[in-house]
């Protein structure tokens, strides 16, 4: 199982990013994770560049998504709600509305913040955004709050209780997905 | 010369595949300020034996916008993907004179529910090119999210933007089998 791993900051140190790397270590053992590192260079969604070829990092974006069997979406909290960043490279996303590759997409939302909660909030609303844009959006949470505690220099994930929630919502994420053996994956 | 009085009980004998072309099965509900229809095209039925089945395919689902019919097929509404198909079949018909009562099971996104039908049919009559025809209209009311199609979306005004009960109408053409 590919799961192609997308975090909503774009902060070189991003706690998010760490998440992502974190999970990649607690996957089951017939997945991999290839994070997706392009946000930065997408561009802000406008129909009328629909007209012309489609921008480089859109297609970059697209194509990831189309050949992963999972997205595992990390997100931080920008005032209640999910960074314009992000939701700019999910509303290309969900474009064309009726042929979008997140269509069926199993996808998970994790996140990690500063404060106590853990992006509760934007990851609730990236939720509503992605299943609206056609994603199957697995039921699972995992809420890192006060994240600069909860991570080892290296990366991986210091509190146990954390880890094992982490891992249960990567199986929930791998049991949505299609069966498909690595070595066959194209 | 004799009155025919006494109140039809029976179905037309034989056996009657449904005509996809004049038929239609499909769904209506309140969804803001008025209401929201759709049907789908590839569907089939069979009327035999005193019983009565059908399907519909949900990739079929019609509505007046591509983008909302890709939102329906979504694991948000129908989950084609998971549920290709919604199906009816018919436990018990009742019929007197030209009113039917179904009781059945409705199949819609993998849940199967029991539904009583309400509707009527017509006389069995032989069109143009010499076939023989009846027809059959059918309506129940569902809720649905009992199968699971929760969706919804809150109004500025709190209200939920859709209704949950779910009107299924089957307008329903057969031609006797050959």
């Amino acid at each position: 199982m590919r799961v192609l791993g997308i975090s909503g900051s774009l902060r070189r140190d991003s706690y998010n990013t760490k998440l992502l790397r974190a999970a990649e270590e607690l996957l089951p053992p017939f997945a991999e994770l290839e994070i997706w590192d392009e946000l930065k260079a997408v561009p802000p969604f406008d129909e009328d560049e629909e007209l012309g070829p489609t921008p480089e990092a859109v297609s970059s974006l697209r194509e990831a998504v189309a050949g992963a069997d999972a997205i595992l979406f990390a997100t931080p909290e920008y005032n209640a709600s999910v960074p314009g960043q992000l939701k700019n490279a999910v509303d290309w996303l969900s474009r064309p509305v009726a042929t979008t590759v997140l269509r069926g997409k199993p996808a998970l939302v994790v996140g990690a913040s500063t404060g106590a909660f853990g992006a509760v909030w934007a990851q609730a609303e990236l939720r509503k955004v992605l299943a609206s844009a056609g994603a199957r959006v697995v039921e699972a949470e995992v809420a890192v709050g006060h994240a600069p505690t909860k991570f080892a220099e290296q990366g991986a994930l210091v509190d146990d209780e954390l880890s094992e929630q982490l891992v249960e919502a990567l199986e929930v994420l791998a049991a949505e997905a299609p069966v498909r053996p690595l070595a066959l994956a194209v | 010369m004799a009155v025919l009085t006494e109140t039809r009980t029976a179905l037309p004998a034989g056996t009657w595949i449904l005509d996809p072309v004049h038929s239609t099965i499909g769904f209506e509900l309140p969804y803001l300020a008025g209401t929201f229809r759709g049907h789908f095209t590839d569907v089939d039925a069979k009327l035999s034996a005193g019983s009565l089945a059908g399907s519909a395919r949900v990739a079929s689902v019609d509505v007046k916008d591509e983008n909302l019919a890709a939102h329906l097929q979504s694991p948000e509404f129908f989950d084609v993907e998971r549920h290709p198909e919604l199906t009816f079949a018919a436990r018990s018909i009742e019929r007197s004179g030209d009113e039917l009562e179904v009781d059945g099971e409705i199949t819609i996104r993998g849940t199967t529910k029991p539904v009583e039908l309400a509707g009527t049919i017509g006389d069995p009559f032989t069109d143009g090119f010499g076939r023989d025809r009846v027809n059959v209209k059918l309506e129940t009311t569902v809720d649905r999210t009992q199968f699971g199609l929760n969706w919804n979306m809150p109004l500025p005004n709190g209200q939920p933007a859709l209704q949950n009960e779910v009107k299924l109408v089957a307008e329903l053409y057969f031609v006797q089998e050959a």
